[in-house]
């Protein structure tokens, strides 16, 4: 058997492994840096940080893992899409084969449901560590409202999700919160003065909320759409102008006096 | 079963359990470290991270991230063995569960369903949060206390928001999830649901106190002077105030910011006030019109 280390330097000059990693790594400031610049995922991050990003008890590490629990969800989501149907009929038996007749299916509804408990847990506890480091002030004004942003459409993705199985659980709590839009001012038909707008139950916000007067075939279809086009994509898009406003404001906040 | 072991180990409410456990750790934290940094201010020394240096992000901090994506990883899957997700009855228009709960991060808000009418509880203070939220950086111009934790240099900012974030979001939301039952009804977690329970509550309107009928024109006019002056007096009054104690703070401000923040304040402090109203003195509408009742 050979040695490892003659193993190492034989893939490491192998023509595969250089086309992949152009060069070799050694401990110095040049490829400390290449290692972040060269890589398209690890160049979000600067080269060089301050050492509070780096000890847990300033950040908390909060962001990232709200992050990292996105992630999760969009794995996990994609793959449960390959098991599901959105229609009336095929919901809640695709569910019921996920725990009998798919491998793994249990675990893999088990993750997302629990993925996305965790998420919301956490963006608001990432909130609240802003909140008392100061971290929304100057310059990080506008970087607070994405995240806002941000914490609205972790409420919504999780809310549109609760109706995808077609149980008994989501099909109330969705008639529940969608009940509130019947209530909105001017715009629902039970909120104050939508009498004068001719508003009814067939015109107004929870009518084009549920796509029907009731919680019903359109409103499953409504809520997966906006569960795993619609939303995701809006909040990637955020999360990306999230990220970016950190470095250009600076990185993580130090303290200003 | 004890009805309290059954109702925290239900699946969804372990969410809930980890929330308390969470939140709690963090916040505990977060003071120990802003009363830390306040002695290290109030001796006049660096607070903590003033004095750091730069370093590699490769490795350290990309170590610190993956370790994290690995306990965060093992934690879920942990969590995903040990506990399964419940799926209920298939979805049935003609039986209504009672209580019909919203997602639990909504049941703050359907807890405001007893104190307020719907388009009071479920548009109007929802959207008057996120605006709330958005704009705290513009409202706040306090320049201390930015990149640290402290609580001495924004004791009011930190009270605030914590008076909503923990006891107006986060305790609704554990009441909502653990103390009420069948009717929206108070229940304590020893107690068993009785589905049959009514609780006649024999609510009153604000103006019913001084015997005018909230309904008739007298009641109208009563009930808006009562809301008017709690928001045109509540306007007023900080500023009275602080024309006399704290002068330049009200320059700084400016008339903008001024009426932004006292708004949402008393808004903020509508909620709590219209509770004990309801809860003590069983008071349901300070203000009945034709169009919508407060
Ligand atoms: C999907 C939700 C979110 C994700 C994935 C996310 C992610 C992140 C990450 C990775 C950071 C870097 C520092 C850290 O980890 O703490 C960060 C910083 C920040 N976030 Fe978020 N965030 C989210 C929601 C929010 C919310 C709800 C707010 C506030 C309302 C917010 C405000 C901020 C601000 C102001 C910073 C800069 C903090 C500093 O420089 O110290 N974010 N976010």
């Amino acid at each position: 058997m050979k040695r490892l280390p003659e193993i190492t330097d034989k893939v490491k000059r192998n023509l595969i492994w250089k086309s992949i990693f152009r060069r070799d790594y050694r401990n110095n400031v040049r490829d400390r840096a290449q290692a972040i610049f060269g890589n398209v995922f690890l160049h979000l991050h600067p080269v060089q940080v301050r050492e509070s990003a780096v000890k847990l008890r300033f950040t908390w590490g909060m962001g990232g893992i709200t992050f990292f629990a996105f992630i999760t969800l969009v794995i996990t989501g994609v793959v449960l899409m390959f098991y599901y149907h959105p229609t009336i009929d095929q919901a809640y038996t695709d569910i019921k084969d996920l725990e009998f007749q798919v491998p793994f299916g249990v675990i893999l509804r088990n993750l997302h449901r629990w993925g996305a408990h965790f998420m919301v847990i956490v963006v608001m506890i990432h909130m609240f560590r802003v909140f008392m480091t100061g971290s929304y002030k100057a310059p990080r004004q506008f970087n607070w409202g994405i995240g806002v942003f941000l914490l609205v459409l972790t409420f919504l993705l999780s809310f549109t999700g609760y109706l995808t199985p077609w149980d008994q659980l989501g099909f109330w709590a969705i008639t529940v919160g969608t009940n509130m839009g019947a209530a909105t001012p001017l715009l629902g038909y039970q909120g104050p003065f939508s009498e004068y707008l001719h508003i009814t139950p067939y015109n107004d916000v929870r009518f084009a909320l549920l796509g029907g007067a009731q919680v019903g075939g359109n409103a499953l279809l409504r809520s997966y759409i906006w569960h795993c086009v619609a939303i995701p994509l809006i909040s990637i898009i955020l999360m990306f102008v999230h990220f970016w406003r950190v470095r250009k404001d600076g990185g993580i906040s130090k303290p200003q006096k | 079963m004890n009805p309290f072991i059954e109702i925290i180990t239900q699946p969804d409410n372990i969410a809930i359990v980890i929330m308390i456990i969470m939140v709690t750790f963090f916040m505990v934290w977060a003071f120990q470290q802003a009363f830390q940094n306040d002695r290290l201010l109030a001796a006049g020394l660096p607070v903590d991270g003033e004095k750091d240096k730069f370093v590699d992000t490769f490795k350290p901090l990309v170590r610190i991230e993956l370790i994290i994506a690995i306990v965060v990883m093992v934690g879920l899957t942990v969590w995903s063995i040990a506990v399964d997700a419940p799926l209920e009855e298939i979805a049935n228009p003609t039986i209504t569960p009672n209580p019909a709960k919203a997602p639990w991060y909504f049941l703050g808000l359907q807890e405001l369903l007893v104190y307020f009418d719907p388009w009071l509880a479920g548009v109007v203070l929802p959207s008057l949060i996120v605006v709330g939220l958005l704009a705290i950086p513009y409202i706040d111009i306090n320049p201390k206390g930015n990149g640290y934790y402290t609580f001495s240099e924004r004791k009011y900012a930190i009270m605030i928001f914590s008076f909503g974030f923990f006891v107006l979001w986060l305790l609704l939301i554990v009441i909502g999830v653990f103390f009420r039952g069948p009717g929206w009804l108070w229940y304590w977690p020893w107690q068993e649901w009785d589905h049959a329970r009514v609780v006649f509550e024999p609510t009153k309107d604000l103006t019913s106190l001084i015997g005018v009928d909230s309904r008739s024109l007298p009641g109208f006019i009563i009930g808006a002077l009562v809301v008017g002056s709690y928001l045109v007096g509540g306007m007023i009054a900080p500023y009275r105030y602080w024309k006399k104690n704290n002068p330049e703070l009200l320059a700084k401000l400016g008339i903008v910011r001024y009426v932004t923040i006292i708004f949402l304040f008393i808004t903020m402090m509508s909620i709590p006030i219209k509770m004990v109203l309801r809860l003590v003195f069983l008071i349901k509408y300070i203000w009945i019109t034709p169009w919508f009742n407060v």
